[in-house]
C-alpha cells in the first residue's frame, strides 16, 4: 500500500510536536515582580535570613506571593512591583550589607510545567535591555607580574642555600643570574633546575651567567591563570552590584564577557568593573633627605611618591605586604566617627605582617593604593599599555604589632573609605584589565524591539500562509500546518537548551527560516505536479514526489546548516543570536515540512483511490 | 493556481554570453566601488562611540550640535534616527583613558543641555582593537564557509559543481558588498550575518539546480550537456521563483516592520535573494559547463537503482 505510515510512526511525529509544544508553553505566562536577595562575602543566605525576610515584609504590611530559598539565594515574589518595590527598599536597609538586594523578573512558569524542566526563552539585552561588557585582560603585565616574582624567588633560594651570586635580573625574555665563581655557577644551576622544572636553564662558563626562560606551557599556565582569577573578581564586583541573574563568561584567550541585564546606571558599573587596584604597605623611610629626593637624588633604597594632593612621601622599596593576601574589607567608623577601613588578611598574610611591624611600632606606615591605567599607547601586538599610577592614600603610625586583622584611618570621606574596601575585597588584580566594548540597551528600546520582532514574524507568517494557501490550495494548508508545527519546535527548543538566548537578530532568524522553509514543500509539491503531469497516478505521484524531492533538501540545508554553524562557533552577540535561531530552525524545517507533512498527507490522501488532487 | 506552466525547455544557456557579460560588468563595477567608496564599517568594526537617545519633542539638530561643540565633541556626528525625537550621536575613536565613559559623559551633557528627562535608549562603545579582530574573524568565518561547503559539494556532486557553486557564491558575497559601497549603507555584524544567510541561501538554490542536473545526466542520453542544463533549470524554474517570492515576502516584512536597527541586514538579504536566484541559474551551471560536464562524471560506479541512494539517506 502506497503512502500509508505504519500507526507508530504517525504517533511518534504527533508525539515529537506535542513535546514542542509543551516545552514552548512556559513563554506564554510572563513574568512575576520580585525581589532577590544572596549573601555576598562568603555568606551563604538560609533558613534564618528566609525569617528575617518573611517579618521585614509582615512587618512593613507588604504582601508577598511566595518567598523561596534556592542555592543560597531567596527569591520573593509579588503581585505588582510597587510591593516589589517598596520590599526592596525595606530589606535593604534591615539586611545589611553582608547581603545584596536585588530586583528581578521571574518567570511565571506554573509548578507542574517547571517540575519537568519547562522554562520560558531567555530574552537577549537587546530586548530584555541592560548592559553588556567585553573586557580584555593585559596578558604581557601578568607574565611581568610572575617575572618580577621570579627574581625575588631566585635571590631567597640562592641566599638560603648561601650560594653567592653578583645579580639577578629580569631581562626582557630571560632571567639571568650572574656569578663570580664557576662552583657558585654549577651550584646554583643545579640547585635552580631543581626547584623550578617549568623553566629552561642554559649556562655559560666563560661570563659565569645562567640564563633561565620560561617553557610555553608555563607562559600559557600564566595567562590562563589571570584570566581565571579576573574572572573569579570580577564576578565577586558584580555581586556587589546587586544585580538579578548576572552572567561573566570567558571568551577566548583574553576576553570576558559580562552580562547585567536590567542595569541602567552604566556609569558606577563601569568605575567598579574597571578599577583594577590592589594595595601595598610599605614602612616610610624617615632616614632619607626629602628635599634630597625631591631634587632627583632618591636614595637605592626608597622610591618616592605623593598622595593625592601632590605631598611628597619617601617610601622603603620592600614591600612589606602586598594586596594579593587580602581576604575581606569592610568600612565602617573608629571611635571619633572617622571612617576606616578594615582588613583581613590570610595565615601567609598575618605572619608577614606581624614580622614587619614588630620591630618597626611607633614608625609611619604607608598604604600605597596602585591602579593600572589604560593608556592610549599600545605594544606592538596590538594590546593595551597601562600606565602605573601609585598614590598613597594613608599614613597611619603603628601602634602595636599588627596580625591578621587591623585597620587603616584617615583615608578621606566615608565613600572613599566604603570604594576602597569594596575593592580590596574583590581581591588583587593579577593582571590589569579593560573595558574594551560595551552595549546598553535602555527598557524602552528593548520593549520595542521585541514589539518589532514580533510584528515581523507575524506579518511574515501571514503573507507566506496566505500565499501557500493560494498556490497549493489543501497542500498548502498541510505545507502550513507544518510550518507551525516548525514555529512550536523551533520556540521549544529554544527554550530547553539553557545556553540559548533569543535576540533581535535572532528573531530575523525565525523569519528567514519561515520563508526557507516553504521551500522544502515547495519542491515536493512541484515535484508532485510534475508526476501527475506525466501520467503518473496520483498515489504514485505522491510517493515519488516525496522520495525524489527528499535527497536534494538533505543536500540543500546541510550546506546552509554549515554556514550556520560556522556563524556560531566565531560570531558573538547579536550575530549568534541570529545563528543559533537558524541552525535550529533548519533541522526543525527539515523534520516538519518532510517527515511532519508527508504524515499529514499520508493520513487524508493515502491508499485511497483518487481521481483528482487538490494542488 | 499555477504560475508558470512551461511547455517548452527554455533554452537558457543560449543567453550565456550576455550573463557573462552582465556578471563580468556588475562585479567590476562592485570592486570599482569598494576600491573608490570602500565600505562603510559600522562601529562594530571602526570602534567608537554611539548612543541613541529618545526626546520628549522633535529635537532640534543644530542646537544638539552646537552642544556637542560646547563641551568639547567637535567630531559628533548627530542625526536622527527613524523619528524626529530620536538621535544617535556618534563619536570616533578617543584616545582618552576612559573612552568607555564617553556614552554616559554625553548622557549627562543631554540632559543639563536640554533641560529636560532625556530616554537613554542604547550606548554602545567599541574599543579599537576589537575591530580589527572582528573584521579578521568575520573574514576568516566567510572563507571558511566557503571551503567547508567546497569541499561538501564536491564529496556529495562532482568538483566542477563544487567549484561552479563557490563561484557562485563569490559572486553573490561581492555584488552584495558592492551594493552596500555604492548605496553607502553602513556595514555592521547584522549585515555580516545576512550575508552568511545570503550564502546559504543562494546555495540552496544552486543545490536544487545542480542535483537535477546529475539526475538528468543519469536519466536521459544522448543528450548534450548544454541542452541538459537548460531541461534542468527549465523543470526547477517554477520552485526557484515561488520559494524567491516566499523569502522575499518574509524579508519585505522584517524590512517595513522589523525596526531600524536590522533594516541593513533585511536590505542585504532582500538584495541577496535576488542575485542568489540569479546566479544559481546561470552562474553556477555556466561555470559547471564551462568546465566541461559531461555524463560519464555523473554516473555513479555502481549503477543503483532508482531510489536507493535516497533509503541510505533516511535516518
Amino acid at each position: 500500500m502506497l503512502n500509508k505510515y505504519p500507526l507508530w510512526k504517525t504517533l511518534m511525529v504527533a508525539l515529537i510536536v506535542a513535546l514542542g509544544a509543551l516545552y514552548a508553553t512556559p513563554n506564554l505566562y510572563g513574568e512575576d515582580p520580585a525581589v532577590q536577595v544572596s549573601g555576598l562575602r562568603g555568606v551563604e543566605a538560609n533558613l534564618t535570613t528566609l525569617d528575617t525576610i518573611k517579618g521585614q515584609l509582615t512587618e512593613n504590611n507588604i504582601e508577598y506571593a511566595s518567598v523561596v530559598l534556592e542555592d543560597g539565594q531567596i527569591l520573593t515574589r509579588f503581585r505588582n512591583t510597587e510591593d516589589q518595590l517598596k520590599a526592596r527598599d525595606v530589606l535593604d536597609d534591615s539586611l545589611g550589607d553582608e547581603y545584596s538586594v536585588a530586583l528581578n523578573l521571574t518567570p511565571a512558569t506554573p509548578d507542574w510545567l517547571a517540575s519537568i524542566g519547562g522554562t520560558p526563552m531567555k530574552l537577549g539585552l537587546d530586548l530584555s535591555g541592560g548592559v553588556s561588557f567585553l573586557m580584555e585582560v593585559n596578558m604581557q603585565e601578568a607574565i611581568n607580574k610572575a617575572k618580577v616574582g621570579m627574581v625575588g624567588d631566585f635571590r631567597g633560594d640562592l641566599l638560603n642555600e648561601k650560594i653567592r651570586y653578583r645579580s639577578v635580573k629580569d631581562e626582557g625574555d630571560v632571567i639571568t643570574v650572574k656569578f663570580r665563581k664557576i662552583e657558585d655557577l654549577e651550584q646554583g644551576l643545579s640547585l635552580l633546575k631543581k626547584r623550578y622544572n617549568e623553566l629552561l636553564f642554559n649556562s655559560d662558563d666563560d661570563t659565569l651567567t645562567l640564563t633561565a626562560q620560561m617553557t610555553e606551557a608555563k607562559l600559557k599556565e600564566i595567562q590562563e591563570y589571570a584570566l581565571q582569577q579576573n574572572i573569579t573578581i570580577i564576578r565577586n564586583r558584580v555581586n556587589e552590584l546587586g544585580v538579578a541573574e548576572p552572567l561573566v563568561q570567558r571568551q577566548g584567550k583574553k576576553h570576558i564577557v559580562i552580562e547585567l541585564p536590567g542595569v541602567q546606571d552604566t556609569a558606577k558599573a563601569k568605575e567598579i568593573l574597571n578599577a583594577t587596584a590592589t594595595i601595598e604597605f610599605r614602612l616610610v623611610d624617615t632616614e632619607g633627605d626629602l628635599s634630597a629626593a625631591l631634587n632627583g637624588r632618591i636614595p637605592p633604597s626608597s622610591i618616592l611618591l605623593t598622595d593625592k594632593n601632590g605631598q611628597p612621601t619617601l617610601l622603603n622599596k620592600r614591600i612589606m605586604l602586598t594586596g594579593d593576601h587580602i581576604t575581606d574589607a569592610t568600612s565602617g567608623f573608629d571611635e571619633y566617627s572617622r571612617p576606616q577601613v578594615n582588613i583581613s588578611l590570610d595565615s601567609a598574610g598575618g605572619s608577614k605582617m606581624s614580622n614587619g611591624t614588630k620591630s618597626n611600632i611607633g614608625k609611619p606606615m604607608a598604604t600605597v593604593f596602585i591602579e593600572y591605567k589604560p593608556t592610549e599607547r599600545r605594544d606592538p601586538e596590538g594590546n593595551i599599555i597601562f600606565e602605573k599610577v601609585q598614590e598613597v592614600i594613608s599614613v597611619a603610625t603603628i601602634q602595636a604589632r599588627l596580625g591578621k586583622t587591623f585597620r587603616i584611618t584617615g583615608s578621606g570621606s566615608q565613600a572613599e573609605a566604603h570604594n576602597l574596601a569594596l575593592l580590596l575585597r574583590a581581591g588583587a588584580l593579577i593582571a590589569p584589565i579593560t573595558i574594551v566594548e560595551e552595549r546598553t540597551v535602555g527598557p524602552t528600546l528593548g520593549a520595542e524591539n521585541v514589539q518589532l520582532g514580533f510584528q515581523a514574524i507575524l506579518i511574515g507568517f501571514g503573507l507566506v500562509f496566505l500565499f501557500m494557501a493560494i498556490y497549493y490550495r489543501a497542500f498548502g494548508l498541510v505545507a502550513n500546518v507544518a510550518l507551525l508545527a516548525n514555529l512550536v519546535l523551533i520556540v521549544g527548543i529554544m527554550s530547553l537548551i539553557p545556553g540559548a538566548t533569543l535576540t533581535l537578530p535572532g528573531m530575523a532568524g525565525i523569519v528567514l527560516t519561515v520563508g526557507m522553509a516553504v521551500d522544502a514543500n515547495v519542491l515536493i509539491f512541484e515535484r508532485i505536479r510534475e508526476e501527475i503531469r506525466e501520467g503518473k497516478t496520483i498515489q504514485q505521484a505522491i510517493h515519488q514526489g516525496y522520495e525524489a524531492a527528499f535527497s536534494t533538501i538533505i543536500d540543500a540545508n546541510i550546506t546552509t546548516l554549515i554556514a550556520a554553524l560556522i556563524l556560531f562557533a566565531v560570531g558573538t552577540g547579536p550575530v549568534k543570536g541570529f545563528a543559533v535561531t537558524l541552525s535550529i530552525g533548519i533541522i526543525t524545517s527539515m523534520f516538519t515540512s518532510v517527515i511532519a507533512s508527508r504524515t499529514i498527507v499520508n493520513s487524508i490522501w493515502g491508499g485511497k483511490r483518487l481521481e483528482k488532487l487538490s494542488i | 493556481m499555477q504560475i508558470l506552466q512551461l511547455k517548452e525547455t527554455v533554452s537558457f544557456m543560449k543567453y550565456r554570453k550576455f550573463a557573462m557579460i552582465f556578471s563580468a560588468l556588475l562585479m567590476m563595477a562592485a570592486v570599482y566601488s569598494l576600491a573608490v567608496n570602500k565600505l562603510n564599517f559600522g562601529l562594530d568594526f571602526t570602534g567608537g562611540t554611539l548612543i541613541e537617545v529618545g526626546f520628549e519633542e522633535a529635537a532640534d539638530l543644530q542646537k544638539l550640535r552646537q552642544l556637542m561643540e560646547d563641551n568639547n565633541h567637535e567630531d559628533a556626528k548627530v542625526q536622527f534616527y527613524g523619528s524626529s525625537r530620536d538621535v544617535v550621536i556618534r563619536l570616533g575613536l578617543r584616545g582618552d583613558v576612559k573612552a568607555e565613559m564617553l556614552g554616559n559623559e554625553i548622557l549627562a551633557i543631554l540632559e543639563e543641555g536640554t533641560h529636560q528627562k532625556v530616554d537613554m535608549r542604547r550606548i554602545e562603545f567599541v574599543g579599537a582593537s576589537v575591530g580589527d579582530e572582528l573584521a579578521e574573524q568575520g573574514g576568516l568565518a566567510m572563507l571558511t564557509a566557503l571551503i567547508c561547503i567546497l569541499v561538501y559539494v564536491a564529496f556529495r556532486f562532482e568538483w566542477r559543481f563544487a567549484v561552479g557553486s563557490v563561484v557562485a557564491l563569490f559572486h553573490d558575497v561581492l555584488l552584495t558588498l558592492g551594493l552596500f559601497s555604492f548605496l553607502k549603507l553602513e556595514f555592521d555584524l547584522t549585515v555580516l550575518a545576512a550575508i552568511l544567510a545570503v550564502i546559504g541561501y543562494s546555495l540552496n538554490d544552486t543545490i536544487v539546480v545542480s542535483d537535477r542536473i546529475r539526475e538528468n545526466f543519469r536519466k536521459i542520453r544522448d543528450t548534450s550537456a548544454e541542452e541538459i542544463i537548460n531541461m534542468s533549470l527549465t523543470q526547477t524554474l517554477s520552485r526557484t521563483i515561488i520559494t524567491s517570492i516566499t523569502t522575499l515576502l518574509v524579508l519585505a516584512a522584517l524590512f517595513w516592520k522589523g525596526g531600524t536597527l536590522i533594516h541593513g541586514f533585511a536590505t542585504a538579504l532582500l538584495f541577496g535573494v535576488f542575485v542568489g536566484t540569479y546566479s544559481s541559474i546561470y552562474v553556477a551551471s555556466l561555470v559547471a559547463l564551462g568546465l566541461g560536464i559531461s555524463r560519464e562524471d555523473l554516473i555513479p560506479e555502481v549503477i543503483e537503482k532508482e531510489g536507493e541512494e535516497q533509503e541510505e539517506m533516511m535516518p
